[in-house]
């Protein structure tokens, strides 16, 4: 069994636990071993961190890559900030021993650990597509529903694609095959890869223009006449979920789900396995 | 020639500035639009990515860093990827945001994030509802992260320390 050290972050386990307990199930039955991460922290967020210090966010994500690569194990993430943080910082610096060493002073300093650049950050989707395989993913389906599906990849997953060469960035197919491999149907929708528009801080500063740009991807799924969206990360999957109770004057409204829960739905698990009370839309399906 | 006379002089200082921070493909751009064109958030706002670049790269640094604009990227990355000159423009931004705090433009919700970042080591805080539903589903009540371990934590508390993070945001950057 492959193993890899879960990176759990924040939203997932604190806001949308059902999505970390579905994670857990699906990955197990299809023969990924998950081990936890003591003592992990933020990855740190993207949006906040990243914006006020560069450095700062470099080391407190080198400290989390080096408390995987003390375990010996590479990271899975099932969150596109997580992943965007993770990987960027890991491409840096295992690339660049430079800022390792520069890095790893304060590390040493404040954690008494260092960070030596052989650990590799994977994203769920990702691995469930390469690894796993869309064979095992069918294989696992216990009958379940035919679901049309609105695919979001979110921003982070694929780019910047010249570094985490994962699919092409304006037509990629990975996450829609292991959605229609779990034996729904993804739609095509207009503008179909634009931002959920929490990412960079806009949410946190500006929820108004934020859930201007939830909303034209909401009208957009609509109009392509979808029973569920589906997800790679908690943040998008919060501005969905979320964003359609703050935006009063929609005329319907779609749930939303993670990858994690909806393959959960498709391999048979405990519905309360799935978390899907705390849903602010309503889960349905 | 008036208007010609009070153009503003492009601040080459400025501009190295950006460079050293991570902004090394500022001076590629040549101002073709691509960015702004597939801005997500531009469509819904004043936002225009081209216009943030331009005033990087001529080191117009009062007109850039007091700007709502910074802000309203959401680092969507369509504008880097589709950019026919690789202009590594969330690269700019982010070396500009990191200088704009510095100058005290730290909006409050942004700096309430991080100091919840840099005093419980995570974005969002945890609750006793989440426990309970934690608990419910079969996972760890408190997640094993910092959360579990309070040792754990003041090792992200001291890089906090040592990376002057804790000042930077307890001072709003002024």
């Amino acid at each position: 069994m492959a193993k890899y050290a879960f990176f759990l972050g924040c939203i997932m386990p604190l806001r949308y636990p059902g999505i970390e307990s579905s994670t857990r199930e699906v990955m197990n039955s299809l023969g990924v071993e998950l081990v936890d991460i003591q003592g992990a922290s933020c990855c740190p967020a993207p949006g906040v961190t990243r914006s006020f210090d560069q450095n700062y966010w470099m080391t407190v994500a080198a400290r989390n890559l080096a408390l995987a690569e003390k375990m010996g194990m590479d990271i899975i993430t099932i969150c596109n900030g997580c992943f965007d943080t993770l990987f960027e910082v890991a491409h840096k610096l295992n690339h660049d021993p430079e800022l390792r060493k520069k890095i790893n002073k304060t590390l040493r300093d404040a954690a008494g650990i260092e960070y030596n650049g052989t650990v590799n950050v994977r994203h769920f989707v990702e691995l469930l597509y390469r690894d796993v395989g869309l064979e095992a993913i069918r294989s696992k389906v216990k009958g379940g529903k035919n679901l049309k599906a609105a695919v979001h990849y979110g921003c982070h997953f694929l780019k910047p694609s010249n570094i985490k060469k994962i699919d092409d960035a304006e037509r990629p197919h990975v996450f829609d095959d292991i959605v229609e491999a779990a034996g729904m149907t993804s739609v095509a929708y207009k503008d179909k890869g634009m931002c959920c528009g929490a990412g960079g801080g806009v949410r946190a500063r500006t929820p108004d223009v934020a859930l201007k740009m939830t909303k034209e991807n909401l009208t957009n799924m609509s109009a392509a006449g979808v029973d569920v969206i589906v997800d790679c990360c908690p943040f998008c999957h919060l501005q969905y979920d979320v964003g359609q109770v703050q935006l009063k004057d929609l005329q319907q409204k779609i749930p939303v789900l993670h990858l994690s829960q909806l393959l959960g739905l498709a391999f048979g698990l405990e519905r309360d396995k799935l978390g899907l009370e705390v849903h602010q839309v309503k889960v349905n399906l | 020639m008036s208007h010609l006379a009070e153009a503003k002089e492009p601040n080459p200082e400025f501009t190295r500035k950006v460079i050293e921070q991570g902004g090394k493909t500022v001076n590629l751009c040549f101002q073709c639009g691509t960015c702004t064109g597939s801005c997500p958030s531009g469509r819904q706002t004043a936002f225009r990515v081209r216009k943030v670049v331009r005033r990087a790269q001529l080191g117009f640094e009062e007109d850039v860093l007091p700007s709502e604009d910074l802000w309203l990227c959401t680092t969507c990355f369509t504008c880097y990827e589709r950019c026919p000159r690789g202009v590594e423009i969330v690269d700019i931004i982010m070396a500009l945001r990191n200088m704009a705090v510095r100058k005290g433009y730290m909006a409050e919700p942004h700096r309430k994030v991080a100091e919840l970042i840099s005093k419980t080591g995570h974005m969002v805080s945890l609750r006793d509802e989440d426990k309970a539903l934690r608990k419910k589903l079969g996972l760890q009540e408190t997640p094993p992260t910092v959360l579990s371990d309070a040792k754990m934590l003041e090792a992200v508390k001291k890089i906090t320390e040592l990376c002057g993070f804790d000042k930077l945001v307890a001072s709003g950057g002024k």
